[in-house]
């Protein structure tokens, strides 16, 4: 579904990306970890063309995403992304948060879109706040209405960038429920988090990067098995200890 | 096109322009010096507990604030030599109209950039024994002069291109300058073009300076 | 102080109609170059953000021509050499046919003048929208102009509704420097009246009252469309 190729990408000199592969089969989800600044906000940012890379290939279902001549806007549709910060628009309310991407993007009318939202408004538990503006909603909520958003689309995998690092703890399992729930229903999914509890539950493979470079591509059980490099060593003996 | 243009007329004219641009040069730097020091007061005024004080202050403010500057030059043209009671220089005139209306301007500047100076500091100050005064005067002044020194700077720039201004009393300035070369030899287009080159490569400059001076001291 | 104080003859005719007219006339100029400001001054702040090169220098090229030439010379050149620079036909037509040539003369001036500085402020309003925003719309699929469209600009016109009232009063005050190529506004008027009557106190006093209630009317106006376009609960980045 999702293949990474040899990817690297560069900011000026600064080589942020180095030879990253990685595949996200149909229904699989694949978790990506590592300590900040190892560039794995900068690669998921690739996959959906937020991000633009020098070299290597990167496919959506077929699309190739480097290639200059593909429309980014139709990618973008197929695969949904939820951001560390929500980025809800804070000038609608959260029905129309949902049915924003439906009607100019996909076309829909107004009925069915809405109709769509309010179903997956429902299934993440927020039914009764679809008319809120996002700034009557608490951290964990924006985040539910943000993955609604996102399945509004219908895509064929889902991006989560860091989805519950920005929230209170008493708000997180909130947003993990939801997507555990979403894995368990067949979605594909890359997800950038720390949360090995979520990991263990529902990824099929995790990895670990490290100064732009995939070290690990292990998994679930190999990973909470057998021994690490010395990298990855470090990096888990210090976020599992919560 | 350009054959018939007598770029000549630049040329001859020059001292007598520039003895214009000398009157730009010198209200523009009188009236900065003097609407920075009553812009201050007007701002202490504004931030004061006293109430008749910030009323007064927030009173000139937007008065100054709501009316043309052409107007405030008229007012003054005629108001200065009635209250005095004898003819005045043009330029009299004009530097007490724009040191009063950039004023108003120069302390909304003032103003921001001393309560960008976190109370904190004021606090400190107080803390170690200094006076209000003092405090003001030593530790939350010369913090906010730093602030703010790129748009005062800015200010001074748009205080220079309002000089032009005036030509609504026949004031010699290099405006007014050019436009009298202009009627007087018939060459407006030549003349025009050439004021608004000066001034451009005038401005321009100094604006990209204010931009160098911002980030070489990180202001 | 020797001086002769005479309210009434603001009352009598034709002082009190050549106040009149002369407020009419400001408004229009103002009214009229807004309607130039506004839209022109959007397309260039817009134009100043966006990722393709050519839009960005065009921009910046002319809010810098604009910015760094007082109006008054603008004023000028607009009306003295612009004409001489169009090919014949339509300088002809420019010097001779077009009605009221200084009123227009001195709308596209100041319209042209003004979208200069309305460019700068709907500029740093889009810049001041946290990059994840735009990310966000692109992500649902929105292409660029979607993104400006329903996302970016919404939010960055609320955040400038102060700043683009200031500019909405700046350009009722220099209105005024259309007398200068002999469009009898506000100003004109009274200095009129002064050169007349040298009644100069009354004359302008009366001008500035005219000048405060336009102010007033302008910010009751702009408060009012800033209550109602507010987003419920969302406090705009620069306000606190």
């Amino acid at each position: 579904m999702i293949e990474i190729d040899d990817v690297s990408k560069w900011y000026d000199d600064f080589q942020v990306l180095r030879d990253c592969s990685i595949g996200v089969a149909r229904g699989e989800v694949v978790v990506i970890c590592g300590p900040s600044g190892s560039g794995k906000s900068t690669l998921i940012k690739c996959v959906n063309g937020l991000e633009p890379f020098q070299s290597g290939r990167i496919t959506v279902d077929g699309i190739s995403v480097g290639d200059r001549r593909t429309h980014l806007p139709k990618v973008r549709a197929k695969v949904g992304m939820v951001f560390q910060s929500f980025e809800l628009f804070p000038h609608m309310r959260a029905l129309d948060n949902v049915t924003l991407g439906q009607i100019k993007a996909l076309r829909r009318g107004k009925a069915e879109a809405e109709a769509v939202a309010m179903d997956l408004l429902r299934r993440v538990g927020l039914e009764e706040h679809a008319r809120k503006h996002p700034a009557e909603l608490s951290g964990g909520q924006q985040q539910r209405v943000a993955i609604a958003r996102a399945l509004a689309m219908q895509p064929v995998a889902m991006l989560f960038d860091e989805p519950t690092s920005a929230l209170d703890p008493e708000m997180i399992n909130e947003v993990l429920d939801v997507m555990v729930e979403l894995a368990q229903d067949g979605m594909t999914m890359m997800v950038v988090t720390h949360e090995m509890g979520f990991a263990r539950k529902v990824a099929g493979r995790i990895a670990f990067m490290d100064e732009g470079r995939i070290v690990e591509d292990r998994t679930t059980e190999e990973f909470f098995g057998a021994p690490h490099t010395e990298r990855a060593q470090a990096f888990l003996s210090k976020i599992l200890q919560h | 096109m350009f054959a018939q243009f007598d770029f000549d007329v630049i040329l001859r004219s020059l001292p007598f322009l520039w003895q214009g641009m000398q009157v730009s040069l010198l209200l523009t730097g009188l009236a900065v010096v003097g609407g920075i020091v009553l812009g201050t007061i007007l701002a202490l005024f504004r931030l004061s507990r006293l109430v008749p004080l910030a009323w007064f202050g927030g009173l000139y403010v937007n008065m100054f604030r709501s009316v043309p500057l052409i107007l405030v030059i008229f007012w003054f043209y005629f108001l200065v030599p009635v209250a005095l009671g004898r003819p005045v220089g043009g330029f009299t005139s004009a530097l007490i109209a724009f040191v009063l209306f950039e004023a108003a301007y120069y302390c909304e500047i003032i103003r921001a950039g001393i309560q960008s100076v976190p109370r904190a500091q004021t606090n400190a100050g107080l803390a170690i024994g200094l006076s209000q005064a003092q405090v003001t005067g030593y530790v939350v002044l010369p913090q906010a002069f730093r602030n703010m020194l790129p748009v005062l700077l800015t200010q001074g720039i748009i205080l220079f291109q309002d000089t032009s201004l005036v030509y609504v009393v026949a004031l010699r300035d290099f405006m007014t300058a050019s436009s009298v070369v202009a009627t007087r030899d018939g060459r407006l287009i030549e003349m025009y073009t050439f004021a608004a080159l000066v001034y451009f490569a005038i401005c321009f400059a100094a604006s990209r300076a204010v931009r160098r001076l911002r980030r070489t001291y990180a202001l | 102080m020797n001086y002769n104080w005479n309210w009434g003859v603001l009352f009598q005719d034709p002082y009190y109609w050549w106040l009149a007219s002369g407020l009419m006339w400001t408004v229009l100029v103002a009214g009229a170059a807004w309607l130039i400001a506004f839209p022109l001054g959007s397309a260039i702040g817009v134009a100043r953000t966006v990722e393709i090169r050519w839009a960005r220098a065009i921009g910046t090229v002319y809010v810098e021509l604009f910015r760094n030439v007082p109006l008054l010379v603008q004023m000028f050149l607009w009306y003295f050499v612009f004409p001489e620079l169009m090919p014949e036909a339509v300088g002809r037509w420019l010097k001779r046919d077009l009605p009221n040539p200084e009123f227009w003369t001195a709308v596209v001036c100041l319209g042209t003048y003004t979208a200069a500085r309305v460019a700068e402020q709907v500029r740093s309003g889009i810049e001041s929208i946290p990059k994840g925003q735009r990310n966000a719309a692109l992500a649902v699929g929105l292409d660029e102009a979607q993104a400006y469209r329903h996302v970016l600009l919404p939010v960055a016109y609320r955040i400038v509704v102060p700043p683009l009232t200031s500019e909405f009063l700046t350009i009722f005050k220099n209105s005024s420097l259309a007398l200068t190529i002999g469009v009898l506004e506000l100003t004109a008027q009274s200095r009129q009246i002064e050169n007349y009557t040298f009644q100069g106190f009354e004359a302008f006093t009366a001008a500035t009252i005219l000048y405060l209630l336009i102010t007033l009317l302008v910010v009751l106006l702009m408060r009012r469309v800033e209550t109602r376009t507010r987003i419920p609960g969302y406090i705009a980045q620069g306000q606190a």
